[in-house]
């Protein structure tokens, strides 16, 4: 059986769609770098870029490349789940460059301009001041059209094509994923009407939609990669869309214990968050159990590690990390402290960066028919580096957190005081140093991985000629 | 690779029993999730100057609360402490802001916050970045009140004056080595912010932040 696939037009948009997420993946790390260490060193790049700024763009860049990755990632597996051209590939490759171009623009105002006069227009044109949502409004309605686009083209191709468990829930999926965006497209004066309907978006996005787009992916992979039953991988998908959405949904409540929301979210919210990461542990089951059938046996060397990573890490960052703080009597000392920028590291990267990483490698060995893809020793210093320095740094924050949760918390009463107090405790100073070392470890290990992704399909071709 | 789909013997392992379940508890879950919102929705919508003036609590006030006094006091009934709205109090010299008036101070504020990014450095109600102190009960914070260290510094005797200056030039009024930028903040809107702080401290977040200056830490006097 050969792995080489037909020059669909689709996978070569994916394919540009990967190459903008790695350059945004970039840009998020060096922005980080940069705002961690304005932690230790208040005064670099002070008034000229500050630390909101470098924050806004790390943390945007964040969702937009996963953004692209993931829309890339569907229109890599569109042709060959149906076994057709996706429908309207013309104008999904409009729709790329149209965003691309907007995704400049944002990016550039966000560095150029930065901040705006207290206007409404400030919120149209220059950055809507949410985080995560940071982009104006004008980009937001762009970002809406070319989603609708992209949705467009996978519902034709499917309705047209041949229909498969993995596509049925992509397409479910797709819908609930954009929907849910317009529930951060308005303004209003009342901060905790505000903070609720932002949530919608974040917490559904992450521990919801976005979950269930990388099951998607999982049983995708699986099947690619080791060749594991498709009847069976559909199957764990149809189950791992229930666990998901029956606790994911309603696990909502864990952000709704003290934004001026009622006290009924503090058993709703402990209640089906506690449970959410039952499907993680599921998923990680489920991935640790098809490779041992399998026996280890892969065609693709690297994005089978990054599954591995993935299962691992998605089970750790949002299991594990986001059951730590997820019980009330807990999340009120650790609210909004480091502890959560530990476990908001680990979950992003552990259950999305992986993953998608996994699929461009899967893109790459297809792309270029190559019957076996193993780890060149780059790819594998690439994974290990990344993965130590984000668990590196996860475990520095959660101590730094720890320190805030005892000292700020509980010990000041949450003061202007007590955070400053806290902030230069010598435990907590020691943990923003750690941070910002093992940064520089994903760094490296970053660059490593942009040198593997571009050189690998040509490695890989000329050890089989040899 | 393509099998073609086989019914297998048991329910368990039935890709039509799951995918039928998947899409029952979403939909459940889903109708659970919109009802609950509905009741949410209601009950935090924001309060208006008549509540203020018959006590009625909302959880979230009327902007009108910039004419009254706020504190947050511990509440046996709750077991946590919550915000209480007692006397007339002046605000930039005035108590009798008139609710259009107080509420376009809100929405100046609000706006402001958005514009300036001020969510990238502080957390508002918890959320946010952890660069900052969080702003929550910033009106109430002991650095901000008489004797406090930044009425100290900005040279006033008022929250709202003491808040307002700072802001305008927070570069300038450093009270540690990790200093606030100049976001070219005018005075309307410092005032602005000042109503937005001021009402975000009145709203009922269930004892967030819990002991809020039970100790008092203000060592750096
Ligand atoms: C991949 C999935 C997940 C991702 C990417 C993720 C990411 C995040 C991020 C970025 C935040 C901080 C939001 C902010 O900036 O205010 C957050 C908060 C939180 N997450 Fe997660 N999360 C995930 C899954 C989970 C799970 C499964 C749980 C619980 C079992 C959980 C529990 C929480 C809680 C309780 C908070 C609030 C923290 C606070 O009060 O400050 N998360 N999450
Ligand atoms: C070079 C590596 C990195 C550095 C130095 C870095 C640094 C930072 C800093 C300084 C913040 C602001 C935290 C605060 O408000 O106090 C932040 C926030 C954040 N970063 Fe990173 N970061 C890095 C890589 C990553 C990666 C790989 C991811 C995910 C894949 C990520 C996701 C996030 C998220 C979700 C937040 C918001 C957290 C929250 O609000 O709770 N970062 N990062
Ligand atoms: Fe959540």
């Amino acid at each position: 059986m050969s792995i080489a696939t037909p020059k669909y037009l689709s996978q070569s948009l994916a394919m540009k769609y990967f190459f903008v997420a790695v350059v945004l993946f970039g840009a998020q790390l060096v922005m980080g770098l940069i705002a961690a260490y304005q932690f230790i060193d208040p005064e670099f790049l002070f008034n000229v870029f500050n630390f909101s700024t470098a924050r806004m763009v790390h943390i945007n860049a964040l969702v937009v490349w996963m953004l692209y990755a993931m829309i890339g990632s569907a229109y890599w597996m569109l042709p060959e789940e149906t076994g057709i051209e996706t429908v309207g590939i013309k104008l999904g490759t409009l729709g790329f460059y149209v965003l691309t171009l907007a995704v400049t623009v944002v990016v550039l105002v966000y560095i150029l301009v930065q901040v705006g006069p207290g206007t409404e227009a400030s919120i149209w044109l220059i950055n809507e001041g949410r985080e995560y949502l940071e982009a104006p409004r004008w980009a937001d309605i762009g970002i809406t059209v070319v989603v609708l686009i992209f949705v467009y083209n996978v519902f034709a191709t499917v309705m047209k094509g041949k229909r498969t468990g993995i596509t049925t829930v992509l397409m479910a999926d797709l819908i609930a994923l954009a929907g849910l965006y317009l529930a951060g497209m308005f303004y209003t004066s009342n901060i905790t009407m505000d903070q609720f309907w932002w949530w919608w978006v974040i917490h559904l996005w992450v521990e919801a939609t976005w979950e269930v787009f990388v099951g998607v992916l999982i049983a995708y992979g699986l099947i690619k990669v080791m060749h594991a039953n498709r009847q069976i991988v559909e199957m764990w998908l149809w189950i791992e869309v229930t666990m998901l959405f029956g606790s994911g949904i309603l696990g909502m409540g864990h952000h709704y214990f003290w934004i001026g929301t009622p006290e009924y979210w503090w058993e709703i919210g402990a209640l089906f968050s506690a449970l959410e990461p039952v499907p993680l542990v599921g998923m990680l089951v489920h991935v640790i159990y098809d490779m041992g059938k399998h026996n280890g046996k892969v065609n693709n060397g690297p994005a089978f590690n990054w599954f591995i990573v993935n299962a691992f890490g998605n089970f750790l960052g949002a299991g594990v990390w986001g059951f730590m703080h997820t019980l009330p009597q807990i999340n009120i000392y650790t609210h909004g402290s480091q502890f959560t920028a530990g476990h908001g590291h680990l979950a992003f990267y552990g259950a999305y960066a992986t993953i998608l990483i996994g699929m461009m490698y899967v893109a790459i060995q297809r792309r270029n028919g190559i019957e076996e893809m193993r780890s060149t020793s780059t790819s594998k210093w690439a994974v290990s580096l990344i993965t130590i320095g984000v668990l590196g740094m996860t475990v520095a924050l959660t101590l730094s957190g720890y320190v805030q949760a005892f000292v700020e918390r509980a010990e000041y009463g949450a003061t202007w005081d007590g955070y400053f107090i806290a902030q230069g405790a010598t435990w907590f100073t020691q943990g923003i140093d750690w941070r910002l070392a093992m940064g520089v470890v994903t760094f490296i290990g970053f660059l490593l991985l942009v040198k593997d992704l571009l050189t690998i399909a040509k490695r890989s071709k000329a050890l089989a000629n040899s | 690779m393509s099998e073609d789909y086989k019914e297998p013997e048991s329910v368990w392992t039935s890709n039509r029993f799951w995918s039928r379940s998947a899409g029952w508890v979403t939909g459940f879950s889903a109708v659970l999730l919109i009802l609950l919102t509905m009741d949410t929705l209601d009950q935090i919508t924001i309060g208006s100057a008549k509540d203020l003036e018959n006590k009625v609590t909302k959880r979230v006030p009327s902007a009108s609360v910039i004419n009254y006094k706020v504190t947050y006091e511990y509440s046996d009934v709750r077991g946590h402490e919550v915000p209480v709205i007692g006397e007339k109090e002046l605000f930039f010299g005035r108590s009798d802001y008139s609710e259009a008036e107080a509420n376009a101070l809100l929405d100046k504020g609000k706006l402001t916050s958005q514009a300036k990014n001020c969510m990238n450095c502080h957390t508002l109600l918890g959320n946010g970045a952890y660069y900052a102190p969080d702003l929550t009960k910033a009106w109430l914070d002991p650095a901000w009140q008489a004797g406090g260290v930044m009425q100290g510094m900005t040279g006033t005797t008022s929250v709202d004056e003491a808040m307002s200056v700072f802001l305008q030039n927070p570069d300038k009024y450093a009270s540690h080595a990790r200093r606030m930028p100049n976001l070219g903040i005018t005075p309307e809107e410092a005032k602005g912010l000042v109503a937005f702080l001021k009402q975000m401290s009145s709203i009922d977040t269930n004892g967030f932040p819990r002991n809020f200056n039970k100790i008092q830490g203000s060592t750096q006097k």
